[in-house]
């Protein structure tokens, strides 16, 4: 495990890709043992959280009940075991405890995002709820003109769901400046292609004209996420929203850009070829 | 004759709440006028939100409201809020345990020759079905107050039905004996027991006095919670009585007729009828032409009353 304080920031980049390595090594553990899981999301994703959590938000243990933290929905809440991880990293609740219980009988560390958790803001699981509960979070902050920000990450197939454009409007409509959501755009879904399955590669005009400041970014690249997260902070008067481009399964050959992993537990001889890889990316990523 | 719905009545509480508590929130889907919350959302500015036609994206950022420390209350239509943002009542509300009052207005056949689009004859099945939801149909004005009152003081999900019109009193103001979660005993008997909730307690009540001229002694529940469902006085007054009958503005299925028939059932068995409305499209008409029509009026109860004990 990465040896740095729990909750704390960090402001090297080199330690925290190599974190977000390590972090992926433990989804994959974690996988394993509960024998389920959304590894290539997971996977796509990790970077953006680990970047959110240890760089950009204002969110510890120690404040989680405080009113100007900063809120977060995993609106792609099947990437729970990826937002588990980063948790535990934070000192949430115990990574070794998650890892053995995730998915078991009778266990609290169900298969998407529960509010009984330490850290987890609201429940999710069903996709295109993240966006319009953030922007209620987002209005109860401009109402009590306190300086939280609001953060959510939706997957990109999630953006056929029509309640997430309802969501979009709301938030151009009430410019709330306060919000930043994240597009984990890996261009994967279950049943393929984004681009088959209902296309969406104009999505930048779209948030554009629902009145969103639109940044597209290198999603599997915590330099270029924390660049980002930062121009969004500064941006005024409008909702930012990142098109983060990432590859679903990143981290090993084995799952890259292969949309059957959205779901699948790696076998016996995939588990030690992934765990070798991202082992191998985490001392040589560059 | 009163003239003030009772989603008018909630505008009044909340709005007398809201001058000292700045954290009352109510938010519509370009209901404000149906819902009568105008008034609201002139004097409260900054605690009114508009969310556009967008049941989902309304009860969703009611949620995302309540979880930063608002009190949400969401008025949209009885018949869109409990079908169109009824995942969002289940996840973002229930599941979540936001403090969301999702307040579903001209409910039941409020909406009369609108038709079915228009009706919520199945929102008591759907609300309670979800854990951590409860569900209120409150009778009259002064109920409703009282209700709403009440729902100020805590701080979990609930769904409150009201009809579009206004209704006859049932309560007066200043000497109304209201419990949270607990049925009001509107009449006590030993002959039949008469439960019913909303709209229909106001002929029920009138159905107690004409089954008193016939001889026979009705007992009378007005059930505003329909979940919790307040067992125990259902079960009490349902002892000393040879059958009970519910009525409700609702299909047949898991309204309120069906819970008290379980409770019943398997707490002290009586024969029990439910009278609702059918498992169908309804009639073209006014609600109380289509009330008269399915016999959901004072001298329908009492016929059934009658029926029953004969």
């Amino acid at each position: 495990m990465i040896p740095f304080l729990k909750g704390e920031k960090m402001n090297d980049i080199r330690e925290l890709e190599r974190l977000s390595f390590e972090l992926r090594k433990k989804v994959i553990e974690m996988i394993e043992e509960g024998k389920t899981g959304h590894t290539g999301g997971d996977m796509s994703v990790m970077d953006i959280l680990v970047t959110l959590y240890f760089q950009e938000m204002n969110i510890t243990p120690k404040n989680a009940k405080s009113a100007n933290r900063d809120r977060f929905i995993l609106s792609k809440g099947h990437c729970v075991e990826a937002y588990y991880t980063v948790l535990a990293q934070k000192g949430f609740f115990p990574m070794d405890e998650v890892i053995r219980k995730y998915s078991k009988f009778g266990s609290q560390y169900i298969g998407h995002p529960n509010n009984k958790l330490p850290g987890i803001e609201m429940n999710s699981g069903s996709l295109g709820h993240g966006l319009s509960v953030s922007v209620g979070m987002a209005l109860a902050g401009k109402m009590d003109q306190k300086d939280y920000r609001v953060y959510t990450v939706m997957g990109d197939g999630e953006l056929a769901e029509g309640s997430v454009w309802e969501a979009a409007m709301a938030a151009g409509h009430y410019k709330l400046d306060n919000l930043c959501a994240v597009v984990d755009r890996n261009r994967l879904q279950i049943s393929g292609n984004t681009e088959t399955v209902m296309s969406q590669d104009d999505q930048a005009d779209r948030w554009s004209a629902f009145g969103w400041h639109v940044i597209s970014v290198k999603g599997n690249d915590i330099a270029s996420l924390t660049d980002a997260f930062a121009s969004a902070r500064e941006y005024k008067t409008k909702p930012t929203i990142l098109i983060a481009n990432t590859v679903k399964g990143y981290g090993s050959p084995v799952m890259e850009g292969k949309a059957e992993w959205h779901h699948k537990v790696p076998t016996q001889e995939e588990y030690t070829q992934i765990q070798k890889d991202l082992e191998q990316r985490k001392e040589t990523w560059a | 004759m009163n003239n003030i719905p009772n989603k008018q009545a909630i505008c009044e509480v909340l709005m007398e709440k809201a001058k000292k508590d700045k954290d009352i929130v109510v938010l519509c889907s370009d209901s404000r006028g149906s819902a009568s919350l105008t008034p609201f959302a002139n004097e409260f500015p900054g605690q009114f939100f508009e969310i556009g036609i967008a049941e989902q994206n309304l009860v969703g950022i009611s949620a995302g409201l309540a979880s930063c420390g608002k009190k949400a209350f969401a008025a949209s239509p009885a018949c869109f809020l409990t079908t169109r943002s009824y995942e969002q009542a289940k996840i973002d509300c229930a599941y979540s345990d936001t403090n969301v009052t999702l307040i579903g207005i001209s409910g039941g056949v409020s909406y009369g020759a609108l038709g079915m689009s228009h009706h919520s004859i199945s929102d008591i099945a759907a609300m309670s079905a979800l854990p951590n939801m409860r569900v209120y149909l409150p009778s009259d004005r002064f109920q409703t107050k009282k209700l709403i009152e009440a729902l100020l003081e805590d701080e979990k999900p609930a769904y409150v039905r009201v009809g579009r019109n206004a209704v006859e009193d049932i309560y007066q103001e200043d000497n109304i004996s209201f419990k949270m979660d607990q049925a009001a005993v509107l009449a006590q008997g030993k002959d039949i027991l008469l439960v019913a909730c909303g709209e229909m307690v106001k002929p029920a009540f009138e159905a107690v006095a004409e089954l008193k001229k016939k001889g026979i002694h009705a007992a009378l529940l007005d059930m505003y919670c329909v979940k919790p469902l307040d067992k125990e006085t259902l079960i009490q007054a349902a002892r000393p009585v040879k059958a009970v009958l519910t009525i409700e503005e609702h299909s047949p299925f898991g309204g309120l007729g069906s819970m008290v028939s379980q409770v019943i059932g398997s707490n002290c068995p009586r024969k029990v009828v439910n009278m609702t409305l059918p498992d169908a499209p309804v009639i073209t008409g006014t609600s109380q032409e289509v009330f008269d029509y399915y016999e959901l009026n004072t001298q329908g109860i009492v016929k059934k009353a009658v029926d029953l004990l004969s």
